[in-house]
Formats: C-alpha cells, structure tokens, sequence
C-alpha cells in the first residue's frame, strides 16, 4: 500500500532539552498505526512535529509524496492532515456547530453543509447540541467535538493524541469504537495512546516510545504478546 | 449645564473612549498583550487627517479615510517590527517594549511636526439657507452639536457593525478562535499572525476615527494629546471587562459620563481622579471588570 507518511530521522528540543532523539516511522494509506509510551516519552512532541506546530532540527517528514518539514500548521490542514489535541483543547467559549466550522476553514463554504450533516451522522450527540456552548459538553462530548472537528477538514491523515485521556470506560470503549468505524469508513489514523491495550487491539501496527526514542515496533497483535510490551505496559 | 446636557455631552466623550477601548480590548483578547502605543496611534491619525484637510486641501470625509488607511498600516508595521518578534517573550518585555514605541510616536511627531499647538478645524458644520454656520441642533433649551450627534452614531455603527462581523464572519470567528486557543487555531488552518494583523489594523484604523472625533470635541492638536484618551480608554476597557467587546462600549460610556458629572457637579481639577476611584472599587468588587469572564490561566 501506499505510503502516506514518513518520519525520517527527527530530532526535536525544548531549548536544552532533547524530547525526541532520532524516530523514525511511516505510516501507509488506510492503515492504524499506534504510537504508545508512558507520560513524557516523546508521543505528543512527535505528532505536534508532524503537524507542523513544532520543528525537527534534522531528517525529514514526508506527507502525500511531498516534503512537509518547515511547512507552518496552518497550511498543512488543506493539504490533507488533521491533528486532534491532546486534551482536546475544543473552543470552550464557542457553539458546538461553531467549533466545527472551524474545523472545515480551510474548505470552500460550500462543502460545509455536507460535512455537517457527515459529522452528526457520525456524532448523533454534537448534533443534539449543536447550539450549545463547548464549554458546558462533558469530556466525552468535548472528546467527540474534537474528533467531529478534525473530520470537518475532510483529512487523508487523522492524527489522534489520547482521545481516551481521562474518560470514564465505557466512554473510553465508545471512543474506541468511533475509531473503528472511522478507519472501516476509510480514514487513514495515526493514533497517540497510553492506554496501550485498547490502541494496540485496534492499530494494524504499533511504535513502543521510550524516552524520546523508538524501541520497538511490528503489528499490534506482536507488540500485545510481546513480553517487553506486556511487562511495561500491560500490568505484566 | 443641565443634568441633560451633561448626560448628552457624557455619552459623546464615552463613544470616544469605547472607541478607543475596542482596540486595546481586541489586541488583548488576541495577542494578550496590553498595547500602550494605541493612544498615539490616535495622535498620529489626527495629525494625519489635519494636513491632509489643512495642507492638501482634502475634503473632510477624505482626510479621515487618508488618515484610517495610513493608521492601519502603522499599527500593522508597529505589530510586525516591535510585537511579533516577542511573541514568546514574557509579557513584561513586550509591556516594556509597547511603552517604547508609544514614546517612539510622540517623539517622532514631536521632531516632525513640532511642539506647536495646531487646532483642529471643526468638519462639522452645516451651512444654512442664509449661509449662516450652524454647529449644532437646538431643541427647546438643549443644544446638541453635531459632532455629539455623529460621534454618537458612529460609535454605535462601529459596535453593531463590529459585534455582527466577530460572532459570524469567517475572519472574526477565526479572531474567537486564535483568542482561545492559539495552536488549536493553528491546527484549524488559521494562519495566526495573519489574524493578529488584521487586529491591530481594526483597532489603528479605529483609532484614528477615534482621533479625529476627539480633536473635533477638543481641538488643541499636540504630539502628546493622544495619551490622555488613551489612559483613559484603557481604563475604560479594564472597568469594562478586558477583551470583552461589548465590555469596552459599557466601560468606555460609563467612563465619560462618570467624568462629565464629576466635572459637572464635583470638580473640574478632581474630575480624573474621580473616575479612577470608580475604576478601583470596581476592580476590588469585580476583579474580571463589569462584562469581564474570569481568566482560567492555563498551565
Ligand atoms: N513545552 C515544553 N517545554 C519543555 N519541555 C517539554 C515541553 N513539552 C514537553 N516537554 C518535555 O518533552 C518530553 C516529551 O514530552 P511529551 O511529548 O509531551 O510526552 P508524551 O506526550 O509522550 O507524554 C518530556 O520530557 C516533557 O517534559
Ligand atoms: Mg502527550
């Protein structure tokens, strides 16, 4: 299958500080691939590089065939790619049909109806509160807004930073399932996750990151009965 | 004066000032930062307007406009050269910074165009039948001028037109946006600092609208005359809740009426010090202002 995105070699610092040390990964259209790793390996740092909003000092990020390093955020949403925060981080002060709207800035106006209606079909409970204030949605709902967001901008590539951060199991189950159904619709996702069980039953294939560094990596099946993976992350 | 007469004049320098404070309160919901050159960009615009009507011979309505468009591009050059480079800075360099440039303005029109007072022609007459001047209305034994009466309309038009273009234009919604969250506006594809941009151009371009209304009320035109109204729109923006819109109108309002008063039936020399009392027992009642949202400061 086609590759649809390739990390080459990154290197990426906080002033001194060097969070991500030489990864390396790809991920093909239509595949889920995983990234997982305890709090503070490097997941974060690693996607808000691909997505334009932090610098790698080396290599290269190739996205669609095309170069993307140095490429500002802002102009990589038309080309394809959409980020959904960790944390969330929806427009609290805005509507639920305001946020996203946002999501679908960078289309032509007229495609924002369709995408909408795409959107609520997917999320039935944006569209029950749609005139609704974000900052009054549960963290489930916020999580959904953020997703729904995302998706406005009609992406090849949905890159997912611990959609399932803080919820309640059987939001966390839900979510899940929303990832599902999207990768089945055709959606090509780049998922971020501490809860390693649930993002490896779900991902084609897996990333372990260890303090800014890839230790291992091969399909989910592997990486849940691999010994290192199940001792690290896994509860033994 | 009479309670009314007051009241009216009031409202007319709080139209000023919420004019004014719309630009501080937008530039601080977006790049959270408090630009104290703001009020020499009023300076500047009224310096602009009066060469423009006094040495090119430019009728009014275009002088104004010279001076709204030469006053965009300056406050989008002071947010390029002086502000966008400290983007990340702590906001105390950037405060520092603002008043440098603020200084920069008045000295820069000082060595231009001198310390001489220059007095501002009054654009708002009306020539009747028998060629007589008019500058005002009379109804019954209340005079209302016209420079009252438009600096009324046209703060209330720039609210209306200002409030509609931020709740459901693509770019003011992008403003909300950039405001909350700046990285999740990036992500959206929201280009920033264009966005910051066009902030500062509304609030330059506002303020020499600002300006020239001012001069209008107050015509001794100096290169220091835009620091009083803009201290004082500042604190209209503050009372009114910082970063609220609808916070600087109410702020800017009240502010010029509470001053009107305190020179009408306190003080003239105690009239400034009045209003700033009441801006600080409204900060120690409400310390967001009056139309202001509690700030969660994110970590
Ligand atoms: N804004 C920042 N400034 C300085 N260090 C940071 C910043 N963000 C993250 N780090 C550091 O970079 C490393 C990787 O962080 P992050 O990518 O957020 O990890 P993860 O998402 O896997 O929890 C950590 O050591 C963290 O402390
Ligand atoms: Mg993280």
């Amino acid at each position: 299958m086609a590759e649809l995105l390739k990390v080459d070699d990154i290197n990426v610092y906080y002033g001194a500080i060097h969070a991500i040390k030489g990864v390396s990964f790809h991920v093909d259209e239509g595949e889920i691939v995983t990234l997982i790793g305890a709090n503070g390996a490097g997941k974060s740092t690693t996607l808000q590089t691909v997505s334009g909003l932090l610098r790698s000092k080396t290599g290269s990020i190739t996205f669609d065939g095309q170069s993307i390093g140095g490429v500002p955020a802002h102009r990589l949403v038309e080309r394809g790619l959409a980020q959904v925060p960790e944390g969330r981080r929806v427009f609290l002060q805005m509507t639920v049909e305001e946020n996203l709207e946002m999501g679908a800035y960078t289309q032509p106006k007229a495609n924002t109806p369709g995408s909408l209606e795409r959107v609520y079909v997917q999320f039935p409970r944006l569209k029950e509160r749609r005139r609704q204030i974000a900052g009054t949605l549960s963290g489930g709902e916020q999580q959904m807004l953020a997703m729904g967001r995302a998706l406005m901008s009609k992406p090849k590539l949905l890159m997912l930073d611990e959609p399932s951060m803080g919820l309640a199991p059987i939001l966390v189950e839900q979510i899940f399932q929303i990832i599902r159904d999207l990768h089945k619709a055709g959606t090509t996702i780049l998922l971020v996750e501490q809860n390693a069980q649930m993002a490896l039953s779900v991902a084609n294939r897996a990333y372990v990151l260890e303090t800014g560094k890839i230790t291992l990596s091969g399909t989910g099946e592997e990486l849940i009965h691999s010994d290192e993976v199940r001792k690290a992350y896994l509860g033994g | 004066m009479s309670f009314l007469d007051s009241l009216i004049s009031g409202i007319s320098l709080g139209s000023v000032y919420a004019i004014i404070a719309l630009g501080y309160t937008m530039v601080y919901g977006i790049a959270k930062m408090l630009n104290f050159a703001h009020g020499d960009v009023i300076m500047v615009g009224a310096y602009i307007c009066f060469f423009a009507v006094t040495r090119f011979n430019l009728p009014p309505l275009v002088g104004i406009l010279v001076a709204v468009l030469l006053c965009t591009v300056l406050g989008i050059t002071i947010e390029k050269l002086a502000y966008a480079p400290l983007r990340s800075a702590p906001s105390l360099a950037v405060l520092i910074t603002a008043i440098g440039v603020s200084y920069f303005l008045q000295n820069a029109a000082l060595l231009l165009w001198s310390p001489n007072p220059k007095v501002f022609p009054n654009f708002f007459i009306l020539h009747g039948a028998d060629g007589a001047e008019q500058t005002g209305l009379e109804l019954g034994s209340l005079r209302i001028s016209y420079v009252t009466l438009v600096t009324i309309v046209v703060c209330v038009v720039i609210m209306l037109v200002l409030t509609f273009f931020i709740n459901n234009g693509k770019l003011g919604k992008a403003m909300r946006a950039v405001s909350e969250d700046k990285d999740a506006a990036r992500l959206m594809g929201i280009n920033v600092n264009t966005t910051i941009s066009v902030t500062f151009a509304i609030g330059s371009g506002l303020a020499a609208i600002a300006g020239v209304l001012y001069m209008s009320a107050y015509p001794t035109l100096v290169p220091t005359t835009g620091s009083m109204p803009g201290i004082k729109a500042f604190t209209a923006a503050v009372f009114g809740g910082i970063g609220s819109i609808p916070g600087a109108f109410l702020g800017g309002l009240l502010l010029g009426v509470i001053e009107i008063f305190a020179k009408a039936y306190i003080s003239t020399q105690l009239s400034d010090a009045v209003v700033f009392a009441v801006l600080i027992v409204v900060l120690l009642v409400k310390p967001s202002g009056l139309l202001g949202k509690v700030v969660r400061e994110k970590v």
